[in-house]
């Protein structure tokens, strides 16, 4: 099914390298830009991209050289169309969760369903979404995450830490919401 | 909160940034620090949360086909005059070769000592290629007498089949595989909809703490080691379910 059509001297490499990341790809797109069809369209303009650039791809880590390039697509196409989107970046108000005993935040994380863990991640400003998808779901190391968002290592930590707290409360704060919900019925 | 001046470290320490000297050195102050713990524990908790849930989107079939058809190599071969092929294309075939040299040159030689990272990816790969149709099984049984024997004549060793039908995780089959330049047995279990690949080879581990779970393109890979095998279980199933399995085989 792989390689038995190919002539010789045609783009094998490509096909061995890129390819196997469209997984990678198009969740990346996917948590970026949010609709599907969107996201399909992301990762074939990326893949076109990545072919037409291929020769100067040295070697090194295929997949974060894959998902870099799905990145500054999708960004691109978002500072098109949601461009209040990408300028939410850094929303420095950190509130404090209003939660007093210890072990109690852990023990409200832990009862999270996937509905309100999609949901907090959604609502995540996009710069943070990007970093817990790549640490979190793709289980890229710092180095990796620095590659695909062309920063240095030290802002991925930043970064990665103002986004998991960020998550962390607005966690609680679906999770408080939907018991008082329940209250009231 | 993290303890004060052990923020960054206790970060590095959860995502597995520290090399060994200081992850030794956190965890003794661990011991000795309830705030840094509880900390830890949150982080854990809405680790295995996101785990849980699945949040990873694949790419669907559809679209696979459409990037394989959009690659200008993939196309059947056009009759394009050699001097009006674009320059482009010549350079990503002399790319992809150069490539292709460069990674077969430096992967190969990295005998037994590969470093976990490279064995994961390996390993993820390996359960990708197994998920597509026909690749799953060389030997289709539910009877472990039957899978047992099977691999009798293809191994060099002897790997442990237990059917745990009873226990939620039926055997469907087994299958030979290659991970990090060695013949290793693939057993293959059903979780409802999940199928889970469970690799094992034979090696000894002197320090039995294995880096235990990993996630790798979305699928959650668990390692461990019991009676001179190593196990690593594939499988887009959630961890906590991943970690039942892996106890129940460790019976």
């Amino acid at each position: 099914m792989r390689d038995e059509n190919r002539a010789p001297g045609q783009a094998g490499g490509f096909e061995e390298v890129v390819l196997p990341h469209l997984d990678a790809a198009y969740n990346l797109a996917r948590w970026l830009v949010g609709k599907p069809q969107d996201a399909e369209d992301m990762v074939q303009e990326a893949y076109l991209r990545a072919f037409k650039f291929f020769g100067g791809y040295q070697g090194g880590d295929a997949r974060s050289w894959v998902l870099k390039i799905v990145r500054n697509t999708s960004y691109s196409f978002l500072e098109k169309i949601r461009p209040a989107e990408l300028a939410e970046e850094f929303d420095e108000e950190v509130h404090q969760a209003v939660v007093e005993q210890p072990g109690a935040e852990a023990a409200l994380l832990q009862s999270a369903d996937r509905r309100m863990l999609r949901e907090a991640l959604d609502e995540l400003p996009v710069h943070f979404r990007e970093v817990i998808v790549l640490r979190e779901l793709e289980g890229m190391t710092y180095k990796e995450i620095a590659e695909v968002k062309g920063v240095p290592i030290g802002t991925v930590m930043s970064s990665l830490a103002r986004a998991r707290t960020q998550l962390r409360e607005r966690l609680i704060r679906l999770r408080a919401e939907e018991e008082q919900g329940g209250l009231r019925k | 909160m993290a303890c004060e001046n052990k923020e960054l470290l206790l970060r590095a320490y959860f995502d597995g940034e520290l090399d060994v000297v200081r992850s030794i050195e956190f965890e003794e102050h661990l011991k000795t620090c309830p705030q840094c713990g509880r900390e830890l524990h949150e982080q854990q908790v809405m680790r295995d949360s996101l785990q849980a849930a699945n949040l990873y989107e694949r790419a669907p079939e559809a679209l696979r086909a459409k990037v394989r058809a959009a690659i200008p190599g993939e196309a059947p071969p056009q009759p394009i005059p050699i001097g009006r092929r674009p320059v482009l294309e010549w350079l990503a075939v002399a790319a992809a070769i150069l490539i292709a040299v460069f990674l077969g040159a430096k992967v190969l030689p990295s005998t037994g000592g590969k470093t976990q990272n490279l064995m994961a990816e390996e390993i993820a790969a390996s359960h990708i290629r197994s998920m597509q149709a026909g690749h799953l099984l060389d030997v289709e049984s539910t009877d472990q007498h039957t899978v047992k024997p099977w691999f009798a004549g293809k191994l060099d060793f002897a790997p442990p089949v237990v059917d745990l039908a009873t226990q939620g995780f039926p055997l469907v089959g087994g299958r030979l595989d290659y991970i990090d330049h060695r013949n290793v047995a693939a057993l293959v279990y059903q979780r409802q909809k999940h199928f889970i690949n469970v690799f094992i080879w034979p090696e000894e581990v002197k320090d039995a703490k294995l880096p235990e779970m990993q996630t790798m393109q979305g699928y959650n890979l668990l390692f461990w080691s019991h009676g001179g095998m190593v196990f690593c279980a594939a499988s887009d199933l959630n961890v906590t379910e991943l970690r039942q399995l892996a106890e129940l085989l460790e019976r």
